[in-house]
């Protein structure tokens, strides 16, 4: 088992490096910063600050050097917003996890309820209107899916509010908007917004695993046993959800993707909002920064649900199950 | 008499699949069902714990067991039978045991729900059936995957014992077993199963299996039996000469298994039209009779004109 968790480690390394060689590339073609002394900079000068930029070194000395400030957390500072671009993602992404978060437990609640209801009952009304609202959900795009609900609840029943953050409370370094009354208001339409695709996936998956486990020989012998239907539908489920955790790391990555359409529809002020404003406006450092925070919380997040596979799924603990 | 089957008929989508089928159970006996697969075993296994598969159905016939009529039972009346009352062994150990659950927890499962013992007396009950089906204490907390398949077998039988049902239904127990440990998982399940008074329905094409566990034998061949008697004999004298083709195409020690002597042609599927005897086509012994006329199974014997 220990030895799995150190070799998806390593396999994070290269993938790591890899994404950070791409978002330091990003910062080589998108924009030369010395343009910004103007036409009339003598060589002399251009020479000078190159060197004090340390631009005159040789490419692959430029990537050790941003590698190694990177993991000092200094990513060099906002072009846009003239501040430390560490601080500035940090600062932007509690509203992100909480968005994402939130997102999550909406596609949890109403994905596998809604998929083990579809596998139970396949000919029911209630399965079919369910597949069909899923096909819905994985085909509507998020910004869609957004502003039809601004359109509806903030627009015409006027329940919630259309954008932003509502107020949050400062713990910590940690800015929450759980806390406060609006904060949890403005948080239920983007997080329903997030939610809809994963939860319209999550159903799918549930829904495929319940079928396949409810056909197997232990579910056919559990019947002959005569257990419950309760403990077979727990059983189908502990089945159904060992695909659905091993997608879970990616789905969680997906969500912090996602996000960046969500945010930007909502006015969420997390870091999906904070790259679209920077792209628009060439801020590179940021870009940059963005990049490698969201690589490292995608292997993060593979890495979390391999083990949480791992705790759910014997067979895999023992490099090859019979 | 506890089961008492009579002209049970099983429809799938191409036909019937099991035509007027009747047999009888007493308490504690062990009779096997035998014949090449599609010959309609399992469906009638199926039927008797009321788990046939998709696109299969009752079709007629009476299943009395134990003063309840089967035949008439909906789902809910079969989950107060299932695992008490008749309980099922199938034929992949592999696929039975659930893979994400210890085996001493499964055991001790099936026995909460039946018992609603206390959870200390259960883990001893399930001690207690690992020991019986010759598997450590200390491996109750293996995983099914850490086990051999005869031990997943064993298991898997101790699983379909520990209720104490009346009827056990054994579905091919030993096919997917090596060929060394059939007979003996046969017999152990012999011995537990009429040690606690269970009958048992053993359905195998397995001739040492059913050799070593029953007391009598029906031969399957088309959906119908052909011919029934007491294991010993119908063994050593077979009437029927799908019997007799039956036993001497089983792999002994002193076969080759490439010198094997195969039944020629194959039997019907289920919907064929068949008029006479449904061997008749592959018997050596069939006549103008065999192929017009269908012959009756009389009490003790074999559905065939040949046979007096």
């Amino acid at each position: 088992m220990s030895r799995l968790l150190l070799t998806r480690l390593l396999e994070a390394v290269p993938v790591l490096l890899i994404s950070a060689a791409a978002a330091f590339a990003l910062g080589q073609v998108a924009g030369d910063p010395l343009a910004a002394l103007g036409l009339d900079a003598s060589a002399a000068q251009r020479a000078a600050a190159a060197a004090r930029l340390g631009l005159d070194a040789p490419l692959p000395e430029q990537y050790l050097r941003f590698l190694w400030a990177a993991l000092h957390g200094d990513f060099g500072f906002s072009i846009r917003l003239a501040r430390p671009v560490g601080a500035l993602l940090l600062e932007r992404l509690p509203a992100t996890v909480e968005l994402a978060g939130a997102a999550f437990l909406v596609a949890l609640a109403a994905g596998i309820p809604a998929g083990m209801l579809a596998a139970l009952h396949p000919r029911g009304l209630a399965a079919r209107a369910v597949m069909a609202v899923s096909l819905l959900g994985v085909s509507l795009p998020t910004f869609l899916t957004g502003t039809l609900l601004i359109l509806l609840f903030a627009a015409t029943l006027r329940w919630l509010p259309s954008f932003g953050r509502g107020e949050v409370v400062a713990l910590g370094g940690w800015s929450t908007g759980l806390l406060t009354g609006s904060g949890r208001l403005a948080l239920i339409l983007p997080a329903l917004t997030l939610g809809a695709f994963q939860a319209a996936l999550l159903l799918r998956l549930v829904a495929d695993g319940m079928r396949g486990a409810l056909a197997s020989g232990h579910v056919r012998f559990a019947r002959a046993r005569g257990l419950p239907p309760r403990l077979i539908r727990r059983h189908a489920l502990r089945h159904a959800l060992v695909p659905v955790l091993a997608a879970f790391g990616m789905q969680l990555g997906l969500l912090v993707a996602f996000s960046i359409v969500t945010e930007q529809v909502f006015q969420w002020p997390g870091i999906g909002l904070l790259l679209v404003q920077s792209i628009a406006a060439a801020d590179v450092p940021v870009m940059t920064a963005y990049l490698v925070l969201t690589s490292v919380l995608f292997v993060a997040l593979s890495l979390l649900a391999d083990l949480l596979a791992l705790a759910v799924d014997p067979r895999l603990r023992q490099g090859r199950g019979g | 008499m506890l089961l008492s089957v009579t002209g049970l008929s099983i429809a799938v989508a191409a036909g019937r699949a099991v035509d007027q089928v009747s047999f009888t159970l007493d308490r504690g006996e062990v009779l096997a069902l035998v014949g090449e697969s599609g010959a309609g075993k399992s469906l009638t296994g199926a039927a008797l714990i009321g788990l046939l598969p998709e696109g299969a159905r009752l079709a007629g016939g009476r299943l009395e067991f134990a003063g309840v009529a089967l035949e008439r039972l909906a789902e809910p009346g079969w989950r107060r039978l299932r695992g008490r009352r008749i309980g099922a062994v199938f034929q992949d150990p592999l696929a039975a045991l659930d893979p994400l659950a210890r085996i001493g927890d499964q055991l001790v499962e099936t026995l909460r729900v039946h018992h609603a013992a206390s959870r200390p007396r259960a883990r001893r009950q399930a001690a207690e059936w690992l020991a019986q089906v010759g598997i450590p204490a200390a491996r109750a907390r293996a995983w099914p995957h850490e086990l051999s398949g005869g031990m997943r077998q064993r298991v898997a039988i101790a699983l379909a014992l520990a209720p104490r049902p009346a009827l056990l239904i054994a579905d091919e127990p030993t096919t997917a077993l090596d060929v060394s440990l059939r007979g003996q998982v046969a017999a152990l399940l012999r011995r537990l199963a009429t040690g606690q008074g269970t009958a048992v329905l053993l359905i195998s094409h397995d001739i040492a299996s059913v050799a070593a566990a029953a007391d009598r034998v029906a031969v399957m061949y088309a959906g119908r039996i052909v011919e029934t008697g007491a294991t010993a004999a119908l063994l050593r004298a077979p009437a029927h000469p799908y019997t007799a083709a039956l036993l001497a195409a089983r792999p002994g020690i002193l076969h080759r298994p490439d010198r094997l002597p195969a039944i020629e042609g194959t039997m019907p599927p289920p919907g064929a039209t068949v008029t006479g005897c449904a061997f008749a086509p592959r018997c050596g012994r069939a006549d103008a009779r065999c192929a017009a006329e269908a012959p009756d199974l009389p009490p003790h014997g074999a559905a065939c004109w040949h046979h007096d």
